[in-house]
């Protein structure tokens, strides 16, 4: 076993090397203002927006910016990963949207006895005073937006409804969902609810992991179970997008209505075109300029940010309808995310 | 690897380019000191004890997983069901513990009863039934993944009591903060390496991973053999999950996604051939390290983690390359 002896004696030596190393490295600590943001994936454009805006917005005040994400939705333990990561790089404040509320608790508790500063973006945790702040987009209200714009457009017809949701367990899928029964004006849980209401109205419900393909097999199967169907809740425009697929492969794309979460600009130019009739926009650019101000703020003056701070949205629609107020698709496309 | 060959280890005296390891050993550890050289330069904040401590504890779960992974490909096979049959042991864990109020040893125990049962049911189904392991891993994956989600509702598991958490434990190596769980790691790994160069069992896994046909003829019990690797591929899936659960403080019913072809990486990376028979369980060690050096360092000097992902994959592709060049040359 020469060789493998060898390479033990090899990591030994290495090891050694590095330790005797590092004593030599010294530590110099920069007063600079030094943010890290934490997205939940890479290539979702909406956080690929977030990421470009706190970058910025960083280099426009002055203050150092690295990014990570997870591989996949989901990925808890790349988060807490980059949760250390960013804490060995000695960052002051970590800005992260959670893919897993509850489970990245403890990574961000350590963080916190670590003298960070830490501020969820978009979701929150859950407890959500396991952060310092939260800027988000009211989700429920969001929903309740589409709910009463759905409930103008339809007065009259008795609503058949599928809904295209998230998946189990996560809290913005349960408030958009629920926002947006309460909009309309059923039976419905209320904001702070993980559960999906599901009222005699809503003859389907199927997960789309706000994902085009699967929005569209979800919208198929529904379609089996109830080809009745005039209303469909989408949780995004993505999933909102294979609805659409799948209702014109049955030639039932004219006479069902689709509404949406999000405001993404491909999202905004599916209600230019028909395909969506309205969507709730939210701004992940203003969740990014805000964080990175309280980022700076906290470097400087030592005072962190607080509480749940709400980053709007706002209902994009081609018709207006009477009672709902609404922007058009040129507003929606002027503030819109994505490409 | 020469060792593996009798004959050619019996020609004294070998000539000097014999005795050079392979490239597809040297090839990791090349690679971990570049990139270590490379990160060291590029940030103060890289070489400290703590970092090193830091990457080793973020690398552990995949680690422990790789172990198992590396005794399967070692036979020639592989193991895709690693990370899901982790997560459902995770999710038997903390839900025995906090929720049926188990004694947490006993819970512990439990979790890693039903991932070496899902060991050997893989075994069972690869040495009876003659599938192969491909197949028949896939299927347990996707079987273990919706156990989890059903069993779990989706519903993350807080408030575990402390034995579950064990491996989080800390102590100081002068100014290094280093848990339990980084120690148990390095032990399982020398463990392992010394059962499978010193030992008879050790030495029939080598052989029927070379040649199961010629193993089967010197009297290796070769189906034996692979049920009891594939079963202990699955106990340490247990511990893993174990570790995994110490590490994040709560039992993650979404965990697991990642980890099947991260521990395929990280045998590959570490010189282990995956057509079986050659190769070294501490070199998959090396291979968990290097990913993680590479996510901690790129992290530090600011650098997205997508990079991460575009590197590891030249990694394995140069890899591979070094292991199929030394397999035509010997």
């Amino acid at each position: 076993m020469r060789k493998s002896t060898g390479i033990v004696a090899a990591l030994a030596l290495a090891g050694l090397a590095l330790t005797a190393l590092s004593s030599v490295v010294a530590q110099n600590q920069n007063k600079q203002p030094f943010i890290g943001l934490i997205t939940k994936t890479e290539s979702n454009p909406f956080f690929v927006k977030m990421k470009e805006g706190a970058s910025k917005e960083a280099a426009r005040l002055g203050a150092k910016f690295i990014s990570a994400a997870g591989k996949t939705d989901g990925d808890n333990a790349g988060q807490v990963a980059a949760i250390e990561n960013m804490v060995a790089a000695g960052v002051n404040t970590i800005l992260i949207t959670p893919s897993d509320a509850k489970a990245i608790v403890p990574a961000i508790k350590k963080a916190r006895e670590a003298g960070v500063q830490v501020i969820a973006l978009d979701s929150p945790t859950d407890p959500e005073d396991a952060v310092d702040a939260l800027f988000a987009t009211n989700n429920y209200q969001a929903g309740v937006l589409i709910g009463e714009y759905a409930a103008a457009l339809m007065k009259g017809k008795k609503p058949v409804i599928a809904t295209l949701d998230l998946f189990p367990g996560h809290p913005v899928g349960a408030q958009r969902h629920n926002g947006f029964l309460q909009g309309f004006g059923l039976q419905s849980f209320e904001a702070d609810s993980n559960e999906l209401a599901k009222p005699a109205e809503v003859v389907c419900m199927a997960d789309t992991y706000g994902d085009q393909a699967k929005g569209q097999t979800a919208m198929e199967n529904c379609l089996q179970k109830n080809p009745n169907i005039n209303l469909v809740y989408t949780i995004n425009e993505p999933a909102a997008a294979g609805a659409y697929q799948a209702l014109k492969a049955a030639g039932k794309e004219k006479s069902v209505i689709i509404v949406s979460v999000d405001g993404g600009c491909e999202g905004v130019r599916n209600v230019d075109r028909g395909v969506i009739a309205a969507t709730s926009q939210q701004y992940p650019l203003k969740m990014a300029a805000l964080g990175v101000a309280a980022g700076v703020k906290y470097a400087k003056t030592g005072v962190k940010a607080r509480g749940y701070v709400d980053t709007g949205v706002t209902l994009i629609a081609k018709q207006p309808v009477p009672g709902v107020s609404s922007k058009d698709v040129k507003y929606g496309l002027a503030n819109c995310w994505g490409n | 690897m020469a060792e593996q060959q009798p004959s050619s280890a019996a020609q004294a005296p070998r000539r000097l380019l014999e005795r050079l390891p392979s490239i597809s050993v040297l090839g990791p550890f090349v690679a971990l000191l570049l990139a270590v050289i490379f990160f060291s330069i590029q940030s103060d904040r890289f070489l400290s004890g703590q970092n090193f401590s830091l990457i080793l504890q973020q690398v552990l779960v995949v680690g422990v997983l790789a172990i198992g992974q590396t005794l399967v490909i070692l036979t020639g096979g592989i193991d895709l069901s690693v990370g899901f049959v982790m997560a459902l042991g995770t999710m038997v864990m903390s839900k025995f513990a906090v929720e049926l109020g188990l004694p947490p040893l006993l819970a512990i125990l439990c979790g890693v009863v039903v991932t070496t049962g899902f060991g050997l049911l893989n075994g069972l189904l690869i040495t009876r039934i003659r599938l192969p392991p491909f197949i028949v891993t896939l299927g347990t994956m996707n079987i273990a993944f919706a156990l989890t989600q059903i069993y779990s509702k989706a519903q993350t598991v807080t408030g575990l009591p402390d034995a579950l958490l064990f491996w989080g434990n800390t102590f100081r190596l002068g100014q290094t903060v280093i848990t339990y769980g980084v120690v148990l790691m390095i032990a399982l790994y020398l463990l392992m390496w010394f059962l499978l160069s010193e030992t008879a069992p050790g030495r029939h896994l080598y052989a029927v991973g070379n040649n199961p046909e010629a193993a089967r003829l010197m009297g290796i019990p070769t189906q034996r053999v692979l049920l009891l690797t594939y079963t202990i591929a699955g106990f340490f899936y247990g511990i893993a999950g174990w570790l995994l659960i110490s590490r994040t403080s709560v039992g993650d019913p979404n965990a697991g996604q990642t980890e099947n072809l991260e521990t395929i990486t990280a045998v590959v990376l570490g010189g282990t051939s995956l057509f079986g028979g050659r190769g070294m369980i501490l070199g998959t060690l090396l291979g968990a390290i290097i990913v993680g050096v590479f996510r901690n360092g790129l992290t530090l000097i600011g650098v997205s983690s997508v990079y991460q992902v575009l590197i590891t994959g030249i990694l394995v592709i140069l890899a591979v390359t070094a292991d199929q060049l030394s397999k035509r040359r010997s």
